[in-house]
């Protein structure tokens, strides 16, 4: 099938881009609109490297193809910066509390913790584990990323939301 | 792990999915969440020529409460039927299940229909229509049939859904039982969030007297498809679940069970685990039965 032209809303700008059909939205965001925040880990949906908001919930961007994104709005990790690309409240506390090592799935963590803090502002720690446990990382023991996570409710409640 | 070239077809109506399966047959393949589907595709495991995305039907989106019962359509997120009260209260059994499906990011895009039509053995929502006798409703271009769940599966991801038909909706019908309803559902992964090794689900109505009036035990993961222990739900009803009547449900698995050895788990480990399941199920929606509300089942 021949590509078609795919316009949709990606962290409150309109863009558009053409695809085949298989292309999926994490090669859409990455090759087509350069947006290279969004990582891909395992392509298969296991390790949450390639999360992004779609419509407002945290999906897989390696498991929905481009064209099934046509007229939806996506929020992708550099959604999480101030618009001069200062990193974000969340991804401050990722900083702070040491809540990295090599960064690969920090991406997916910073969106799986930003659709947590949308829904839950002041998560208990189980409700962290369990937002995150769609998301593998190999470096940090994850520790220090829920210490991150728990530190960007706070963060977040002292700005006002 | 790129898919193989395909045509796409947006289906604004479910006309348009039965027409383009008529058209196409088995040379097309509904996408719904799409969370197994791509990435079978990115592994070439599937290969359809014409993906129709039934995403943008209403039709097929929503849950409702009638006199038959608690009718899930196809298109339902698995995180709606989560959050849905209707399934909350007339479907609890269902509710203890979904979090146990895939983990918040995979529910917010797969769908309930979905894990129905795949029919992957260990899937939850696949075992508790099962337990719960769910209908399935099909259609194709011409006509529309519902069928039991039980004779849907006919082996480990094979159904008797046509090439020409899709589904619809689910239907919980109620059980009419008088008396207090509890659920019981446990499983066993190598992390939160993955396939089970084994997963039981059970329900059962007590009366006032503490007498079970009826009870359903299902086990997934075991064979090729979810299936009903149909020895265990005899070995209970007309009964006072007490440890003898739980331990006699529990003797029924090891006829009932004949399970393989695979990467993940021994056959003899999976009829250990089912067993232990099985009565843990059972006591637990003994239990909840004993100290609930009465009246408030689907």
């Amino acid at each position: 099938m021949k590509p078609g032209t795919i316009t949709l809303e990606v962290n409150g700008r309109l863009r558009s881009a053409t695809a085949e059909p298989r292309l999926t939205l994490l090669d859409f965001l990455r090759y087509a609109l350069h947006l290279t925040g969004t990582h891909m880990g395992c392509e298969h949906g296991v390790c949450g490297a390639c999360t992004v908001m779609f419509d407002g919930s945290a999906v897989r961007s390696c498991l929905m193809y481009a064209f099934q994104a046509q007229g939806h709005q996506v929020t992708t990790v550099e959604g999480l910066c101030d618009g001069d690309g200062t990193p974000g409240r969340i991804q401050e506390a990722f900083q702070e509390a040491h809540g990295l090592q090599c960064g690969y799935c920090t991406p997916g963590m910073l969106i799986s913790a930003f659709a947590l803090l949308q829904s839950t502002p002041d998560p208990s720690d189980d409700e962290i584990r369990e937002a995150l446990g769609g998301n593998l990382c190999r470096c940090t023991g994850y520790a220090q990323i829920i210490d991150a996570v728990r530190l960007a409710a706070v963060s977040l409640k002292g700005a006002g939301g | 792990m790129k898919a193989a070239p395909f045509e796409y077809l947006v289906a604004d109506a479910i006309d348009d999915v039965t027409t383009g399966l008529a058209d196409f047959g088995d040379e097309a393949t509904i996408i719904a969440g799409g969370q197994t589907l791509v990435p079978l595709m990115a592994m070439r495991l599937a290969r359809p020529a014409l993906l129709i995305d039934v995403n943008g039907i209403p039709e097929l989106q929503g849950i409702d409460q009638a006199a038959g019962g608690v009718r899930i359509k196809a298109c339902t997120r698995q995180s709606d039927a989560l959050a849905s009260p209707i399934i909350a209260q007339r479907v609890p059994l269902l509710a203890k299940a979904l979090p146990y499906v895939g983990h918040a990011q995979t529910r917010n895009r797969g769908t309930v229909g979905g894990s129905i039509a795949l029919g992957d053995p260990a899937a939850e929502i696949p075992l508790v229509a099962t337990a719960l006798d769910a209908r399935i409703t099909l259609q194709k271009l011409a006509s529309t049939r519902e069928i039991p769940i039980r004779g849907f599966y006919e082996g480990p991801m094979m159904t008797s859904i046509e090439p020409d038909e899709c589904i619809t909706e689910i239907l919980f019908p109620p059980w009419q039982e008088e008396g207090r309803r509890g659920t019981g559902f446990q499983e066993v992964s190598l992390r939160h969030g993955d396939f089970a090794i084994v997963a039981a689900a059970a329900q059962v109505i007590m009366g006032e007297d503490g007498v079970c009036r009826r009870a359903a035990v299902a086990l997934g993961g075991v064979a090729g498809f979810p299936f009903c222990l149909t020895a265990a739900e005899d070995a209970l009803t007309g009964t006072v679940i007490d440890d003898p009547a739980v331990a006699a449900a529990g003797a029924a698995v090891d006829g009932a069970v004949d399970p393989q050895n695979d990467l993940h788990a021994s056959a003899g480990y999976r009829r250990r685990v089912a067993k232990v399941l099985v009565e843990r199920v059972i006591r637990e929606a003994a239990q909840e039965a004993a100290g609930g509300a009465p009246g408030d089942h689907p």
